[in-house]
């Protein structure tokens, strides 16, 4: 059987932002970044942005980033009711790769993994702690709070290790 | 005696043969036999003892309704009891244990209970252990649990590992029959996503033995077209040795898959939990045929016809050289033709019917068989097994009318359509009277959330009977396009026979089995009718019928006719007792999956958990987090830990791990609004730079947390909460935010786990901050409750001049990745200040000593602040706050209540944990009266004695006074009623 691969990420900013979705244009737009659709993801300049909820979205790029960039929309805001927090330290981040990479997380997930776009931010659960996912060259990156990383890790450690779902 | 025949057996391969022991006996079997058919090839006819009365038992059955052949499966740490032999799979190396027989399978003291039988009836446990109560626990419970029960309890922690796995379909199939598999086709050619479940390890159900041809094709030919059909599907996923177990609402099943149940190699894991959503089930999960109950259909070698003529069909196994076939219907006569065929002998067909005449029947006839029609069986003959049976007419009362030898009886009373699934949601059943058979009512189906039905039967599960009927039936229920597969209705004919004869007396009854596995018979429900119990639930339950493991899956519709004879009412209004999940049992082990050992539950870890652990952390849970209690140095008792961290920190400078603690960012141009709602004070004339420790209550006035808030700038707040408050808080904020202030323009963010926060605290706080350089801690520029932003150590820091201990204190919050960088630098910098990381005891200790309260220590969900003495953190100029109104109830503001104080025992010993304030006289049940309780008790090493707090009536008025305070087993303890502060009471220690 061909290798899934769990690996911990350790350079993925995350930059939360608050605020009524549709009107985040131009703190977005300060990063390079569009307003994200419903669940979607968008991307520009290197980054990336997620629509989390009607009023949340969450911006992803290289850890070392993550200052600067919570610094510039915060500056782009201004005034607006607009809330910018440096959240990278604040999760754990992991990449499952390998061919049967969505076997090994439908048996941590609930979520639809089949109906899972291209471009999704797919916010779930994975077995007993609250995590997030979308799709990543070759399987997915995984998001989890930081706290519950040793746990989220030795769960994909031992999805992968009973192999995949396929009928033998 | 049962024996493998020279020739025959679709399943088995004879060409590969497997080793396999029974009872420790070496026996051999071949590839493709279950442990039952291998043990009727080896002649091993007697495969357990029943439940009740011990009498010897052989298989029933060829499927998962076997009732009597359970046996233990494996050794040690893999061994499981109550394992059915008729589904267990034959593998190199099987142990296999017969059950409930002492001290041999072969003879067992327990059969005594058989011929003292009529000491047992129903309801015998309610009826014997009546009195005397204590001989329950010394007599009757020992002597019941060694005489009855099952198998064994495994002992020891499971050796197999599993898992569970989520899938999500537009149609579930649950079974692969013929029916199973016409239904997925018709999906499947729609290009729906489709999954189809078998429980057994072939495809086809019973077609390949008793179906003519379909579609042109023989049986087992048109089952294997199918299956490589659906294989070529993209949309439609097979899986064998997978039951569906349960159905629930909102198309929720739950599925298990046996993965190395049937391997000698056991690597990988052994059963996987399918939880799946699907938007329609097909339950197209056939029928069972019921026994007949007649006396001594319990001897070895009674067993279903079905189950005869797949003995000899799929494994090339003989039940018997002559069989004698014992029905009511036509479908029996299937056995007498694959017996026939096989070269066995069938004396004789026992029909109840009195003229049956159908195409088999006459094929039958013409083979040579004898048939004797309006006959039953008076009883058969043999006690360890079958000699012969006695056969008598059907409407009589059981006289003799002839003897015929036989080694085997094959019974057929009818088939029960499988409607466990249809049932399990609700689907109601309706009484088909020609057929004597519960199938689905179409009219009440379980319904979905959008008030359709989503479950459908198919083929026999839903009464159709025949191979044409089951497969268009099939066809239709998965909404089939176009022509259904094409076969032929053979003929079904049925007269119900519920006891034979019909006028069977008591003696014939007493010896009528119901439900094998759990010994109940007949006369059981009959007496049971007689003792007034008229609903088929409260029969169950005081028969026991139907309660076994194999939930009466042979027995159940035998046993409510029988009442519903007993109580002259109609079948239907009788009813049926609940089909609930699971279909056959289901591992606890699958069913906890992942779950255990370190996976049991998620354990939050703060960025130092690794440092703790490899620094001596004696760990306590705190919700789902550890935290070190206290840090074993050699030697030492967590007692002696204690008392260093506090006396080290107190003279020098401690270390503590507070990241956990709620840390809630509250942001907008509402947020002055909403913190002077949440806190009981006033909050919102911080300045930015200032922090103020408030309290935080429910809607009802009691104190549900409090932390200090920290003002960042002129819209942004940030609230710290305990631990175990910081995702409750952060909902309870949302809550307000979301259903109630829905206007209010402000966002609560939770940033708990974005931060290391670390306690510096000691004398000598200050200089380690100072060594690590670029922030100025000075009482001038951060003066006591204030917070400043910077630098230390090189890492971008907050830094919060706030105590929790009444020493000198900053704690310094840095990005989590960054927090062992400043821990390790502060314990390197301060190593010549006595540094010293301390635990969660010390810090209660410390704030004990200094009189500050603990949510959860003083507060249970029933004090409010008043109780507490904190009436000076309660606003009186605001309007408004959550827990306002609550507070000014009366029995919240009554001056009765008890009331927080210091207490310190006369003698400086520790008062006991939880203990009471006892006043004078008794209540009502002859109680000590209480005046009050303890919610706090520590040694104080820092002033060497016993210290507590209390709530006590009228408390703070009480100075002074001696009250005695309760101790387990012991004479209560004096103590002296003191300011709960108890150490530096003017504050000077913390501001300098």
């Amino acid at each position: 059987m061909s290798e899934v691969t769990v690996a911990r990420v350790g350079d993925q900013g995350m930059v939360l932002l608050r605020g009524e979705i549709t009107a985040l244009d131009g703190v977005l737009g300060a990063v390079g970044l569009p307003v994200p659709e419903p669940r979607r993801i968008g991307r520009g300049g290197g980054r990336a942005v997620a629509w989390m909820s009607p009023d949340e979205a969450l911006v992803l790029c290289p850890a070392d980033e993550a200052r600067d960039v919570a610094a510039r929309m915060t500056e782009a805001a201004g005034d607006a009711f607009v809330t910018v927090a440096d959240v990278s330290d604040a999760r754990a981040v992991f990449d499952l790769r390998g061919p049967w990479a969505d076997e090994a997380l439908a048996k941590l997930t609930p979520a639809d993994l089949a109906a899972v776009e291209e471009d999704e931010m797919r916010r779930s659960r994975l077995a007993q702690v609250a995590g997030a996912f979308w799709r990543e060259e070759g399987g997915w990156r995984i998001v989890c709070f930081r706290s519950v990383g040793t746990y989220v890790h030795d769960l994909l450690d031992n999805a992968v290790a009973g192999g995949p779902l396929a009928p033998a | 005696m049962t024996a493998r025949l020279p020739r025959g057996g679709r399943r088995i391969d004879r060409s590969r043969s497997v080793e396999f022991s029974f009872d420790g006996k070496p026996m051999r079997g071949f590839v493709g036999d279950t442990l039952a058919s291998a043990l009727l090839g080896r002649g091993q006819q007697v495969m357990g003892r029943s439940f009740k009365y011990h009498r010897p038992r052989s298989v029933v059955a060829a499927g998962p309704e076997e009732p009597n052949a359970l046996m233990g499966i494996g050794t040690g740490a893999r061994f499981e009891p109550n394992r059915r032999a008729t589904v267990q799979e034959l593998y190199d190396g099987l142990e296999a244990r017969s059950q409930n027989a002492w001290p041999s399978l072969g003879f067992d003291v327990g059969r005594v209970n058989d011929w003292v039988s009529p000491l047992f009836p129903a309801g015998f446990y309610y009826k014997t252990f009546l009195a005397p109560r204590v001989a329950w626990k010394h007599l009757f419970e020992p002597v019941i649990r060694k005489a009855a029960g099952l198998g064994a309890a495994p002992e020891g922690a499971d050796g197999d590992r599993y898992e569970q796995a989520y899938a999500h379909c537009d149609l579930l199939v649950a079974g692969g029959g013929i029916a199973g598999l016409a239904a997925a086709l018709a999906a499947g050619a729609r290009g729906e996503r489709v999954i189809v479940m078998e429980q057994s390890a072939h495809w086809g159900g019973r077609a390949p033995t008793d179906a003519g041809e379909i579609d042109g094709m023989a049986p087992d030919a048109w089952v294997e077209d199918a299956v490589a059909r659906l294989g070529g599907m993209d949309s439609v996923t097979l899986r064998l040795r997978c039951q569906v177990a349960g159905v629930y609402d909102h198309g929720y099943v739950l599925a298990n898959e046996g993965l190395t149940d049937h391997r000698a190699d056991k690597a990988g894991p052994r059963e996987r939990l399918w939880r799946i959503r699907t938007k329609k089930v097909v339950a197209a999960t056939g029928a069972l045929e019921r026994p007949l109950s007649f006396a001594g259909n319990d001897v070895p070698g009674v067993m279903l016809a079905s189950a005869v003529r797949d003995y000899v069909d799929l494994w090339g196994v003989s039940p018997g050289d002559r069989t004698v076939i014992v029905t009511n219907n036509d479908d029996a006569y299937l056995t007498a033709k694959v017996l026939v065929r096989a070269g066995l002998s069938v004396p004789a067909i026992i029909d109840a019917r009195p003229a049956p005449d159908s195409a088999v029947v006459r094929e039958v006839k013409a083979l040579g068989v004898a048939v004797h029609a309006g006959r039953g069986i008076a009883k058969v003959l043999g006690r360890d097994k079958v000699a012969g049976v006695a056969i008598c007419l059907i409407d009589g009362e059981g006289a003799v009318l002839q003897e015929i030898k036989c080694d085997c009886v094959a019974m057929s009373g009818g088939w029960s359509p499988v409607v466990h699934l249809w049932s399990h949601c609700g689907g109601k059943l309706t009484w088909d009277a020609d057929r004597a058979m519960f199938v689905p009512d179409l009219d009440r189906p379980p319904l979905g959330a959008d008030g359709v039905g989503f479950v459908a039967c198919a083929g026999a599960a839903s009464g159709a009977m025949t191979t044409g009927a089951a497969l268009r039936d099939a066809h239709a229920a998965a909404g089939g396009e176009g022509e259904a597969p094409q076969a032929e209705d053979e003929a079904f004919d049925l007269e119900p026979v519920w006891q034979m004869p019909r006028g069977a007396p008591h003696k014939l009854r007493s010896k009528a089995w119901l439900d094998y596995q759990n010994d109940v018979k007949v006369s059981d429900v009959r007496l049971a009718a007689q003792e007034g119990f008229e609903s088929v639930e409260h029969t169950k339950r005081y028969t026991t019928l139907g309660m076994a493991t194999d939930q009466g899956k042979l027995s159940n519709i035998n046993g409510l006719a029988i009442l519903a004879d007993s109580l002259g009412e109609p079948i239907p209004q009788v009813g049926t007792t609940t089909f609930r999940p699971p279909w056959t049992p289901v591992t606890i082990g699958t069913l906890a999956g992942e779950a255990r050992g370190d996976l049991f539950q998620p354990l939050r870890r703060t960025p130092l958990h690794d440092w703790h652990e490899a620094h001596g952390a004696h760990w306590e849970p705190v919700g789902q987090w550890r935290r070190p209690y206290c840090y074993l140095r050699d030697g030492e008792t967590p007692e002696q830990a204690v008392h260093r961290e506090v006396l080290a920190t107190r003279n020098g400078l401690g270390l503590l791990d507070a990241s956990t603690l709620g840390k809630i960012l509250v942001r907008g141009p509402d947020a002055e609004r909403f913190v002077d709602m949440l806190y009981t004070n006033k909050v919102s004339t911080l300045k930015p730079g200032a922090c103020r420790y408030g309290l935080m209550c429910d809607e009802n006035g009691f104190l549900i947390d409090d932390g200090v808030a920290a003002r960042i700038d002129e819209q942004t707040f940030l609230c710290h909460t305990t631990t175990g408050g910081a995702d409750r808080i952060h909902g309870w904020m949302e809550d307000w935010l979301q259903c109630e202030w829905w206007d209010w323009k402000v966002h609560a963010v939770n940033l708990t786990e974005q931060f290391a926060q670390i306690a510096v605290v000691g004398p000598h706080a200050r200089t380690v901050l100072e060594r690590l350089g670029e922030m100025d801690v000075s009482k001038e520029a951060l003066p006591f409750m204030r917070w400043a932003e910077g630098e230390i150590a090189g890492i971008p820091a907050r830094v919060f001049r706030i105590s929790f201990s009444g020493e000198l204190s900053y704690e310094v919050a840095v990005p989590a990745s960054r927090g062992l960088e400043l821990w390790e630098a502060l314990h390197r910098e301060g190593a010549d200040l006595g540094a010293t990381a301390y635990g969660t005891e010390c810090l209660h200790v410390m704030r004990a000593e200094k009189g500050f309260i603990m949510i959860g220590d003083e507060t249970d969900g029933t004090v409010v602040p008043q109780d507490l003495g904190l009436d000076w953190a309660i606003s009186k100029k605001k309007d408004d706050f959550l827990g306002k109104r609550g507070q000014e109830r009366t029995h919240l503001s009554d001056p009765d209540r008890w009331k927080l104080v210091g207490l310190e025992t006369l003698d400086g010993s520790v008062i006991e944990d939880g203990a009471y304030i006892p006043d004078a006289g008794r209540n009502a049940n002859g109680q000590w009266n209480v005046q009050g309780r303890v919610t706090s008790t520590y040694h104080s090493p820092t002033l060497g004695k016993g210290i507590a707090m209390g709530l006590l009536r009228h408390g703070p008025k009480r100075m002074g006074e001696v009250v005695k305070l309760t101790r387990i087993g012991k004479e209560p303890v004096e103590a002296r009623v003191v300011s709960p502060v108890f150490y530096d009471p003017e504050g000077e220690r913390q501001d300098v």
